[in-house]
């Protein structure tokens, strides 16, 4: 099954209302084994498993999603991804996804190596702080950004580490991570040129 | 659903303690159909007072069963769709051959005669049982408290034969804690003159030891909180205390009440030795490692635990879902917040309901896949 279809098409298409997941849901090959960081209540581990054999693992920190992720047959459990991985043995994946979380995680650049440790690929997908809305609000307003991405006000944000396309870039250069593959998107439209300017959210696929 | 228990007769038991019953007889309900792939069986294991009447109203006496609001059409272990089997545990006093059975040595009821046994024991008696109803392979084995380290015994001892496993507010080993308490319980029993070593069947039985080690039971199974809410200092039919030691507050009318009816349908015996089965449970046997018990399974995990839960905290269960993850295994983990301390299990129905159901489900999807 193909959701991003033509890699020259100018628009992703929408996996449970979202472009990143259309993403993961095509990298992701059948019947591998995957763990998702954050996963919320299962939504895309679900889908995984029931369209392409996925044996689908999560970790989540709130118990209710817990809860609602079990519900929906997915093997979830209540942990913190700062802390979670220790436990897993090296290799235990075929994919360890990260969506939207990177930027919240404590530990950030822990929580990257683990994922490589227990995942022979990583699949990490962010908000990218350097999108020009981002930088044109602060630059006018002089405060902290708020955008339709960014929407929270500083002091009840859930990001406690913000970065770019290029931080990411040179963050993996710098551990010898290899990105195999990237994504730019704003909204669902592909972003082929200055991705750190145009794109809203990236999606890398590191080995 | 009107059920009557029924009774699986085998010629002896092996026990871990080199002992050995025979004969041995096994008390057990069940509901719902067995399909004729016979793949949809699941076996429900009790928790220390339990019985085998687990779901629907007995034939006789028109009790609800003990999980009654978990199992039944619809429900989180829907009789619709699964093959639910429940057995009164070895040791145990109603229906399964126990203490108070009748030793066919000498005539008399066995008492402390009555070899020492395990939870593996209890869990051996359960896979001659379901071997004898032609089931070849259980889609899960689910259980709270004790009834959840038969269910890991399970995982552990016949690893091929469970493809998942629900063991609920329970742990890997008895806790000096755990154990503490059960000997409180013993001690009361055993210093009931009436008591007579265990040789009271034909006279008066040790209704005030038992009465006494029902009274810390319940203690152990609720939480500050709920006890705070279900009774907080509320006095007992009098406005003022009574400078005497009658019966003062709510708590102490509960208890002795609990204590007293308990009296009525369980065997003291049979709590001396399910409590000894329960304080020798350790799946590690005494090697501490539980990595190595885990070692090759290809069973599926359901842990649940709650908040609020202090005679089986959350991080014994949670020991038990770092093991499974070290090894790699297939294990969902949920700690539920709850204030009803360890009786949870029995009473937050709603939220497990939503994970056994889920859990279920996909375990029936893979194993059909």
């Amino acid at each position: 099954m193909t959701l991003v279809s033509d890699i020259n098409k100018p628009f992703v298409g929408e996996l449970l209302g979202r472009s990143d997941f259309a993403i993961i849901g095509d990298i992701v090959a059948p019947n591998s084994k995957v763990l998702d960081l954050g996963c919320g209540e299962g939504e895309l581990l679900q889908w995984l498993a029931e369209n392409k054999g996925v044996d689908a693992r999560g970790v989540e920190i709130s118990p209710i999603k817990v809860r609602r992720a079990i519900g929906r047959g997915v093997s979830a459990y209540q942990g913190d991804i700062d802390e979670g991985l220790a436990d897993y043995p090296n290799g235990a994946f075929d994919y360890v996804i990260l969506s939207q979380t990177l930027q919240e995680s404590r530990h950030p650049l822990t929580v990257l190596r683990e994922m490589l440790r227990v995942g022979r690929r990583a699949i990490v997908a962010f908000p990218n702080f350097g999108h020009w809305r981002v930088r044109l609000s602060m630059l006018l307003s002089g405060r902290a950004p708020l955008t339709k991405l960014f929407p929270y006000e500083w002091y009840d944000s859930p990001n406690i580490h913000f970065l770019t396309v290029s931080d990411f870039e040179l963050l993996a250069a710098r551990e010898g991570m290899h990105i195999e593959r990237r994504y730019f998107l704003a909204g669902s439209r592909r972003v082929s040129s200055l991705p750190n300017l145009m794109a809203e959210t990236a999606v890398f696929l590191v080995g | 659903m009107i059920v009557e228990t029924q009774s699986a007769r085998f010629e002896s038991i092996a026990l871990e303690s080199g002992a050995a019953l025979s004969p041995v007889e096994a008390a057990y309900e069940t509901y719902g159909n067995l399909n004729a792939a016979r793949s949809n069986a699941i076996l429900v294991t009790h928790a220390f007072t339990g019985d085998a009447h687990a779901a629907g109203i007995s034939a006789e006496g028109g009790k609800p069963g003990w999980w009654d609001n978990m199992i039944g059409p619809g429900k989180a272990f829907d009789t619709d769709k699964f093959f639910i089997v429940c057995s009164n545990v070895l040791g145990g006093c109603q229906g399964t051959t126990g203490p108070a059975s009748t030793d066919p040595a000498t005539g008399r009821p066995y008492g402390m005669s009555f070899p020492v046994i395990t939870i593996r024991d209890m869990v051996k008696l359960q896979k001659m049982l379901i071997d004898r109803l032609g089931i070849e392979r259980l889609l899960a084995v689910a259980g709270g408290s004790m009834g959840g380290m038969q269910a890991l015994e399970w995982a552990v001892t016949y690893p091929n034969f469970v493809r998942a496993c629900i063991p609920i507010a329970t742990t890997a080993r008895h806790s000096a804690q755990q154990i503490a308490f059960n000997e409180v319980g013993r001690q009361a029993i055993m210093a009931d003159p009436d008591w007579c070593n265990g040789d009271y069947y034909d006279k008066k039985p040790p209704a005030r030891g038992l009465g006494i080690a029902r009274m810390v039971g319940h203690i152990t199974y609720m939480s500050d909180e709920s006890m705070r809410e279900k009774f907080g200092r509320r006095l007992r039919e009098k406005d003022k205390v009574g400078f005497d030691f009658s019966v003062d507050f709510e708590v102490e009318s509960y208890l002795r009440y609990r204590g007293s009816q308990f009296v009525n349908r369980f065997d003291a015996n049979a709590y001396l030795y399910i409590t000894k089965a329960e304080d020798y449970f350790d799946l590690t046997n005494g090697s501490g490692s539980l990595t190595a018990a885990f070692a090759d399974l290809s069973t599926r995990f359901l842990i649940i635990s709650f908040s609020s839960d202090w005679l089986y905290p959350s991080y014994q269960s949670q020991e038990i879902v770092r093991v499974l993850r070290r090894r790699n295994h297939d294990v969902a983990y949920c700690d539920l917040p709850s204030n009803y301390g360890h009786d949870a299990f029995l009473v937050d129905v709603a939220e497990q309901t939503d994970l056994v159901r889920g859990f279920l489900a996909s375990t029936a999807r893979a194993t059909h896949a």
